[in-house]
């Protein structure tokens, strides 16, 4: 696709094709049947995860099949300039998730515990700083 | 109809008025003396449609400079104020004026002055070093340009409609910056002035990014490219991936102000922090975009004025590549205090120190070079040993405020605004100053005086130490940025005062450098550069002449090593290939780029005046402009081989 | 003379879909900003509606169904431009041009419906980055039709021409371009939205 390849068939599309409508299907169907059953087969994050993986399996095959991605010398560049920005990416959603759901750290609450407890008073979130960093707050 | 527009957008108030008169007798003395010389036609024809990046580059190095000026007189009032409000006095500017002179302040220098002075060197510098005739997409480089200006001029027009601007700081911070606590205009002229700049600048750097990958001459592989080249690609790769972050961030205040949304707001589930956040992710970036640039420029300087290839050229290169890595890891010590735990604050101080190690490892190659060199030291040379000086006072300021808990001390105070202008000037503008006067006699074919140069240099050096060394002693004294007035207890008035000369000195320094242009240019017959390479240079940009043909190299360059033209200068090989010349296309001048700017400038008026009906118009003629583009073919000229060697025949009649 | 216009041709096709390339990357990074406001976001409903209550899955996949095919058809023009086939193009291309259509009349439906119960991006934080992320796509989506529909029009008219494989190229990039990120809106956006 990029460089004008002209060794590029019909079969890819296909082959493309019809892996994203799998992945995009399996998603879809966890998710419903998740959402339909009353008692859950997968946990929230484990399903989340799942999703997430589909994804970016969905992605690959999107861009080896559809853009014709490839690790040839004349794509050395759009290669390089995509890793990039899948790093630039993940440092920027990621980051900023971290970051912000760290802005309430000193809040009564945040978050649980290393063995699943909610904290729920500022005492107790003192209290579990101690332990878990050694230092008083 | 008119959206908010109405005869009360005419300031009143005799500062702002002040301003206003200014800009509108510089520009009319302007538009005057090209009337009155009959230079229309010329100025249409050779600069205003033209795409050729050394007259683009050029006009964004005057645009930069008209604005920087603008930046250094709201400098020269925050200084005065500061020094005389104390105690009963208030000095001359209101609370609320003071606020929008600072944010004007530090939004010009950065965006206007700073990435307009680097895109200029780009332009003016970039193809030659790499041996090509042009930049990968010549049109977009002569929108981005005019984009770039119709920021500029937004930025300008708001004092006069409108007589406001914004008043909470360079990055507008919500919730300051929304709608219920900035109800007028200034915000919104903030945001699109630097919302169509930043577009200018994101086309720049995809075009100056495939420009260095695929047009470099044949046989200059990567590692023989020049340091600034290597330099350039460094910032353009951090133009690419940061700039976009700005271009989101801005539209979602923008439609926090215009369409009710709630991405800001403090109530209706709105973050502010997350504003913060990724405002941030783009800025700091964005400090490492400008001084990457000035890096090369020293690059260049040094070696050359040394008379010695650079020191490491290797670990120059891994030296950007780390710095460009790790600036996207830094961001959040910003705001270290807003509240994040200590893990968090952990992580981003400790890479904000190991930031500082591959500076360190540029600092020492530069030294490197300059040891056992036989050292001229002409003025960009002196450039560079007022920037080792400061930098090195600046930075380990810098790594003092990695640290979080001391950060929690210094974090906006004075400190800090002593630390990023010791960044700033000592490395961006005295970096640009030296690329400057170190091209100039390139550009436009005469040496500058060097004597006025030198006096610049050392009114700025000492000027600078005297304007912020006392801010660095304030700040650990207590004393906050943006303060428009302090209690006389404190006992900071003496500091402020010693401040305030020093900037009185810096434009001194200022009156030198307008001083040695106008001497020079009186004098340009006397100190012509007859043979392009006035400076016995090392890379290709001096094997042409000055000011280089249109087409930069008859014969595109054959590269054999680093340093090419010198290795060119002192191979025996005297077969100076008579290869019979080519004739030459190049891109032929065009208006829609400037049209494009213009309706940008329409499109952000409209939507800050609410004037609704007006930006989609706008819009469609931009898409429009861009249709009419794509349809032509034939937007090339060619240039007959038997022109090509008049010129060349010619150029080298000058030479001897 | 010939030859050297096409290979002219192939250095500014080289040049000209690398420069897109790194444009598309550049709009990976704005969308990144935007999945980024929408995570930190997503669970500011401020007494609004969440996604559990107004996301369709059904709906949802029928769009997710269209765009995926319309990619999957342009990416057949493209090979056929390639072949130099002017009416398989065409042929194409309408497809596309139609599936992009009938996916942009479903977003702004639910959008239209959204809003006509009172949940637009006025309602909450969550709603302000649903319709921005989504929104933004769309946008995206509708500019790739009006450059599909012009350029559908230049190729019935004057025949694929020396510059048409260069563009169409472009354009076949930022439609795929445009499915990927679907993939995660889908994903991040109506899944876990979803879940919960």
């Amino acid at each position: 696709m990029i460089n004008n390849q002209s060794s590029v068939k019909p079969r890819n599309y296909y082959i493309g094709f019809g892996l994203s409508l799998l992945l995009t299907l399996t998603a879809y169907l966890l998710v419903w049947r998740h959402a339909q059953s009353h008692h859950a087969v997968f946990t929230d994050s484990s399903l989340r995860i799942g999703v997430i993986v589909l994804a970016l399996l969905q992605l690959i095959v999107q861009l080896i099949f559809f853009l014709h991605l490839n690790f040839k010398q004349n794509l050395r560049w759009n290669l390089t300039v995509l890793s990039f920005a899948a790093i630039v990416v993940l440092i920027l959603v990621i980051g900023s998730i971290w970051i912000m759901t760290n802005l309430n750290y000193s809040h009564a609450g945040y978050g649980k515990t290393h063995d699943g407890h909610t904290l729920t008073s500022p005492s107790q979130t003192n209290q579990y700083i101690i332990q878990d960093e050694g230092v008083q707050p | 109809m008119w959206g908010k527009l109405n005869t009360n957008v005419i300031p009143h108030d005799l500062v702002t008025l002040g301003g206003v008169a200014s800009m509108a007798i510089i520009s009319l003395a302007a538009v005057g003396y090209i009337s009155y010389k009959r230079r229309w036609k010329w100025l249409w024809r050779e600069w205003i449609t033209s795409v050729d990046p050394k007259k683009i580059g050029v006009m964004y190095i005057l645009v930069a400079v008209l604005m920087g000026l603008r930046g250094v007189i709201d400098a020269a009032m925050m200084r005065t104020q500061q020094a005389i409000s104390v105690g009963p006095h208030h000095g001359f500017l209101e609370p609320d004026h003071y606020q929008q002179i600072f944010t004007a302040h530090g939004t010009i220098m950065i965006f206007f002055l700073a990435m307009g002075l680097m895109f200029g060197l780009f332009n003016l510098i970039v193809p030659l070093q790499i041996g090509s005739r042009d930049v990968a997409f010549p049109y977009l480089n002569a929108t981005s340009f005019w984009l770039f200006f119709a920021g500029a001029m937004l930025i300008n027009l708001s004092l006069a409609v409108g007589g406001q601007f914004a008043a909470t700081g360079w990055l507008a911070y919500p919730p300051l910056s929304e709608l219920s606590y900035s109800p007028g205009v200034g915000v919104d002229y903030w945001i699109w002035g630097l919302q169509i700049a930043g577009i200018g600048s994101l086309l720049s750097g995809i075009n100056f990014l495939v420009t260095i990958l695929k047009m470099r001459a044949p046989g200059m592989n990567l590692m023989k490219m020049p340091m600034f080249c290597w330099s350039v690609l460094g910032s353009l790769s951090l133009i690419i991936f940061a700039f976009p972050i700005l271009t989101a961030t801005l539209t979602m205040l923008a439609l926090d102000r215009t369409i009710g949304t709630h991405f800001f707001t403090s109530y209706f589930g709105g973050n502010p922090m997350m504003y913060v956040n990724l405002i941030w992710a783009w800025g700091h970036p964005e400090v490492y975009i400008l001084i990457l640039p000035a890096f090369g420029i020293f690059s260049e300087v040094v070696p050359t004025f040394s008379r010695k290839p650079l020191f490491g050229y290797t670990s120059m290169v891994w030296a950007i590549w780390g710095i460009v890595l790790l600036s996207f890891l830094v961001w959040l010590h910003h705001f270290f205090t807003m509240g994040a735990g200590a893990n968090v604050n952990a992580f981003f101080g400790i890479m904000t120190m190991a930031i500082a190690v591959p500076t360190g490892v540029k600092v020492f190659n530069w030294l490197f070079t300059m040891y056992r060199g036989r050292i001229q030291f002409k003025t960009p040379m002196l450039w560079f040993m007022g920037f080792v000086a400061t930098f090195t006072l600046g930075g380990v300021a810098g790594v003092v405020m990695a640290v979080p808990p001391a950060d929690f001390q210094l974090h906006n105070s004075l400190f800090l605004v002593a630390h990023f202008h010791t960044m700033i000037i000592g490395g961006v503008v005295f970096g640009m100053f030296a690329g400057l006067t170190y091209w100039f006699p390139k550009i436009f074919g005469f040496k500058l005086n060097e004597r006025l140069g030198r006096y610049a240099f050392w009114c700025w050096f000492i000027g600078f130490l005297l304007a912020f060394v006392p801010l660095y002693i304030l700040g650990l004294m207590g004393a906050t940025r943006r303060l428009d007035h302090y209690d006389a207890s404190l006992g900071w008035q003496q500091l402020f005062i010693v401040a305030a000369i020093g900037v009185a000195v810096i434009i001194a320094g200022i009156g030198f450098q307008i001083l040695q242009l106008y001497v020079s240019i009186k004098n340009r017959d006397k100190n012509i550069d007859k043979t392009g390479d006035p400076w016995n240079g090392r890379s290709l940009e001096w094997s042409t002449s000055s000011p280089p043909p249109i087409y930069n190299y008859a014969t595109i360059p054959v590269v054999k090593d680093r340093d090419a033209y010198w290795v060119m200068k002192h191979s025996k090989n005297e077969t100076s290939s008579e290869t019979p010349y080519v004739p030459i296309r190049l891109p032929r001048n065009t208006s829609l780029p400037i049209l494009t700017g213009f309706l940008a400038f329409v499109f952000g008026f409209a939507i800050i005046w609410h004037i609704f009906w007006l930006a989609p118009l706008c819009l469609l003629g931009i898409i429009a402009t861009l249709a009419i583009r794509t349809t032509g073919d034939d937007h090339d000229y060619t240039i007959p081989s038997s022109d090509v060697a008049k010129i060349e025949a010619a150029t080298r009649r000058g030479y001897a | 003379m010939k030859e050297d216009t096409a290979k002219s041709e192939q250095v500014l096709q080289d040049k000209t879909v690398f420069g897109f390339w790194v444009y598309l990357m550049t709009d990976c990074v704005l969308f990144a900003t935007l999945f980024a406001t929408y995570a930190v976001l997503r669970n500011n409903t401020y007494g609004g509606p969440s996604g559990q209550v107004i996301f369709s899955l059904p709906f949802v996949l029928l769009e997710t169904l269209i765009l995926l095919t319309s990619s999957f058809s342009i990416g057949l023009a493209w090979l056929a431009a390639q072949k130099n086939n002017k009416q398989l193009v065409l042929k194409l291309m309408a497809v596309t041009i139609l599936l992009g259509a009938a996916f942009l009349v479903l977003e702004l439906r639910e959008f239209n419906h959204l809003a006509a119960e009172g949940n637009s991006w006025r309602r909450s934080a969550f709603l302000t980055s649903f319709f921005t992320l989504v929104g933004t796509h769309g946008l995206h989506i509708t500019a790739g039709l009006m450059w599909m529909a012009v350029m559908w029009l230049r190729i019935y008219k004057y025949g694929l021409f020396k510059s048409s494989l260069r563009k169409i190229t472009m354009l076949t990039l930022f439609w795929h371009f445009l499915d990927v990120v679907w993939i995660f809106i889908f994903s991040i956006v109506y899944l876990f939205g979803v879940i919960g």
